[in-house]
């Protein structure tokens, strides 16, 4: 490799971890323990402490909300080499996200790679800056796993669209500005074919949001009403028609955050959870059944995150992985229910508190509920072993 | 450091699919077992010899290529899925790693040329009881003017029966000790046992067996270090003969299931084996990683290398269980007659995964070093 280059991503990395260290307050270097300690952006941006301000502040300031993205769409233009040593860097200090955003990494990707340049110019700087709250309106009451088979309908009347129908598991639909949203634009063709990719402004008339209370008490997620909602013709993104392909590229990318790819967390070992809660003989838990659970999820939850790397390696190296978004949602959300169920029997009674105390917040019991969703959102276990099954193997249909 | 094969490797392994493709098949793999349980194809071993892969492991120093386990690893997985049979494993793997691992010079220099030219065979006598239990060697060695005295029944001695030389664990003072036994020496008795791979495994005794001092292969290394270096590496290296027989009997069960037809349907289209395929497609690219990284932990000297290896031996364990008999229900009936190979991997899954501890003996093992 180029001796310069090398000293000036060396340059980078010591400028980088100087300024993180001067910049990202120490309150921002602690793990997120739930999710209202996210800052999410938006028209009515909601900071929930001066700390979490500073730091998106900054790094808004410094561009590196998405350090990769070209500056002309607000990004840092950072190259990839050293966009990997900002997120070294910042994993190393344990920095947080300054902002979660589905725009930067659901409808950013499909922008970028499908819409026209006034749009990218329109909608990507307002990402950046937070300005904007996206949500995702895909799944339909009637078109959940078959969500081709989508049935809200968008009319061509000339100047606008025309929408009505309803989604279902909008997360964050009561709080996001703006939806990316797939409609059917022609029922008379194959359901894939008839499906278009568009943009809605959440306050335009007609909207109407119904959040939606899950197994766990708690939940993000809406339901999304249309009633004669009139969308201006440029919203379209791609071509008419071809939604299925955004939607399809879009999938891939969320199926990959579902699955764990990319999550820079430190997650407590099980055992030495086990070992805090349960008893031991010289050192071994006594209970052998449950060590014996343990470490055989301990040695997958290994050889799971060994793979992600080994995959992202072939896919640097030339050898094309993405068709393996499957395997990576579909293994790593069953591991995800896998821990969350040892983490119930490891806790015992106190896994089982739901309504908080002062000594129990009641989140084990939260959390191991909110895990069943894993399988099911993004495309459920079954439907990801079909995709396997058919593009992979290619078994016969 | 990226966790895939360097172009080198790359190349060492698409020789080595070649040169099996042309060179062994299941076909002569039912032939040596209707030859009386023959225990390999000279020729085989011959070319074997040739291409260079017993000497991938060797040092420079002893005329070896010093290529790493890594290249090794990348052999091995190609003969699992052919279910090649060699001293490959008896002799390299095992004994030449074991000899390398030690620090008698003089038997290094004067045996690895040997066996790197197959001029002699070696067998590994470590086990003892019917499961895996390095840490209980109850064979001893006692120094008795300037000769040893070795005691002990030795049980699954691979390859026994056509070795010339044993190297023989035994327990020194309560330490593990290393030595180089000729099978001829006054005191020794070998039985034979043909496993259900078709394999040939020895149990031996030695009874006050007289060794000369010169012939202890550790001399000031501690010998459980050694030792334990020796299982990360025999266990990295049957995980990788594990994946290809994983692989091999995958493909095999999926291509059957795309050709059977029943109910005027190909099988295959059935979800109920769609899934059961998927899952097994998941379980064994998981295996992919954990035997490349075990392997090359090994060549880098990773702190992590004891782990990785124990995690290689279990899983694959697991997985070639799971798809093994995976591939025999799938098969349906001709899955179980005799005529159809692909009971051959149900057998010889069931051998390996024995062979230096199974997937409970290694998950023991990692919860122990990981202290729960």
């Amino acid at each position: 490799m180029d001796t310069k280059l090398n000293i000036d991503l060396e340059n980078f990395r010591l400028e980088t971890r100087a300024w993180l260290e001067v910049n990202c307050p120490a309150s921002m270097r602690k793990p997120i323990k739930d999710s209202s300690e996210m800052f999410w952006g938006g028209r009515n941006p909601e900071f929930t402490s001066q700390d979490q301000k500073i730091w998106f502040e900054n790094m808004l300031e410094k561009k590196w909300i998405v350090p990769y993205w070209e500056k002309k769409y607000g990004g840092g233009g950072l190259s990839a080499e050293e966009n990997i040593i900002l997120t070294q860097e910042m994993s190393r200090l344990g920095c947080r996200r300054p902002l979660f955003s589905f725009g930067i990494a659901m409808l950013g990707p499909a922008l970028l790679k499908f819409a026209t340049e006034e749009q990218k110019l329109n909608y990507l700087p307002e990402i950046v800056e937070g300005k904007i709250w996206w949500c995702q309106g895909y799944s339909e009451p009637g078109a959940g796993s078959d969500l081709a088979g989508l049935q809200t309908k968008a009319e061509d009347m000339g100047e606008y669209y025309l929408i009505n129908g309803s989604k279902v598991w909008t997360t964050y639909a009561n709080k996001a500005d703006w939806m990316f949203c797939l409609v059917r634009t022609d029922n008379k063709v194959s359901k894939h074919n008839g499906i278009s990719f568009i943009l809605i402004d959440m306050s335009t008339k007609g909207v109407s949001v119904r959040p939606i209370k899950l197994i766990s008490g708690k939940s993000p997620f809406c339901e999304t009403f249309f009633e004669n909602v009139r969308v201006p013709k440029s919203n379209l993104v791609g071509n008419l028609n071809e939604g299925w392909t955004i939607a399809k590229y879009l999938l891939s990318h969320e199926r990959k955050m579902i699955g764990g790819v990319g999550v820079t967390e430190t997650k407590k070992e099980v055992h030495e959870l086990a070992k805090l809660n349960l008893e031991c003989s010289s050192g071994q838990l006594n209970n052998s059944l449950l060590r014996a659970d343990i470490a055989k999820f301990e040695m997958d939850e290994t050889i799971f995150e060994l793979t992600i790397q080994r995959i992202i390696d072939e896919d640097k190296s030339g050898k094309k992985a993405s068709q393996l978004s499957s395997f990576f949602k579909y293994y790593g959300t069953e591991l995800n229910i896998k821990r969350e169920e040892l983490l119930i029997q490891i806790g015992g009674n106190n896994s089982l508190v739901w309504t908080p105390t002062e000594e129990n917040d009641g989140n084990a019991a939260r959390k191991f509920c909110r895990s069943k969703g894993n399988t099911i959102e993004g495309g459920t276990s079954e439907i990801q072993l079909n995709i396997i099954a058919k593009r992979i193997l290619n078994l016969p249909t | 450091m990226p966790l895939i094969l360097t172009d080198e490797e790359k190349m060492l392994k698409e020789a080595a699919n070649e040169f099996l493709a042309s060179n062994s098949s299941l076909k002569s793999f039912r032939k040596l077992r209707d030859n009386n349980y023959q225990s390999f194809d000279q020729d085989l071993w011959k070319g074997m010899i040739e291409m260079g892969w017993t000497a991938l492991t060797i040092p420079e120093a002893y005329g070896g290529l010093d290529f790493g386990y890594t290249g090794l690893g990348q052999i091995l997985e190609e003969t699992g899925k052919t279910l090649a049979k060699s001293p490959l494993i008896s002799s390299i793997l095992f004994s030449a790693t074991a000899i390398r691992l030690c620090d008698n010079e003089n038997l290094k220099s004067k045996w690895l040329p040997e066996l790197m030219k197959g001029n002699i065979l070696m067998a590994l006598a470590l086990d003892e009881k019917a499961h895996f239990d390095p840490n209980n060697i109850n064979s001893t060695a006692k120094l008795s003017g300037n000769k040893y005295v070795i005691n002990g029944k030795k049980k699954m001695v691979l390859d026994g029966s056509n070795a010339d030389y044993f190297i023989v664990v035994v327990n020194e003072a309560n330490m593990t000790s290393f030595f180089l036994i000729d099978v001829k020496s006054k005191g020794i008795e070998i039985k034979s046992d043909i496993l259900m791979d078709t394999g040939e495994y020895s149990s031996v005794v030695f009874n006050k067996v007289s060794v000369a001092s010169e012939n202890k292969l550790n001399i000031k290394t501690n010998g459980d270090s050694i030792l334990q270096s020796l299982l990360n590496i025999t266990s990295a290296g049957l995980a990788s003969e594990m994946l290809g027989s994983m692989q091999a009997a995958f493909e095999k069960t999926m291509d059957y299931i795309k050709e059977r037809e029943q109910f005027g349907n190909k099988i295959g289209k059935n979800q109920s084996l769609q899934h059961r395929a998927a899952l097994l497609f998941c379980e064994i690219e998981l295996c992919k990683s954990i035997v490349l990284k075990a392997l090359k932990a090994i060549d880098n000297d990773e702190t992590k290398k004891i782990e990785f290896s124990h995690l290689a031996k279990a899983k694959l364990g697991e997985v070639l269980k799971l798809t093994t008999n995976e591939a025999i229900q799938m098969h349906g009936g001709i899955g179980v007659t005799d005529d159809a190979d692909i009971g051959f991997y149900l057998k010889r899954a069931r051998v390996i995964q024995h062979l230096m501890g199974d997937k409970n003996y290694h998950l023991n093992c990692i919860a122990k070093i990981k202290g729960y």
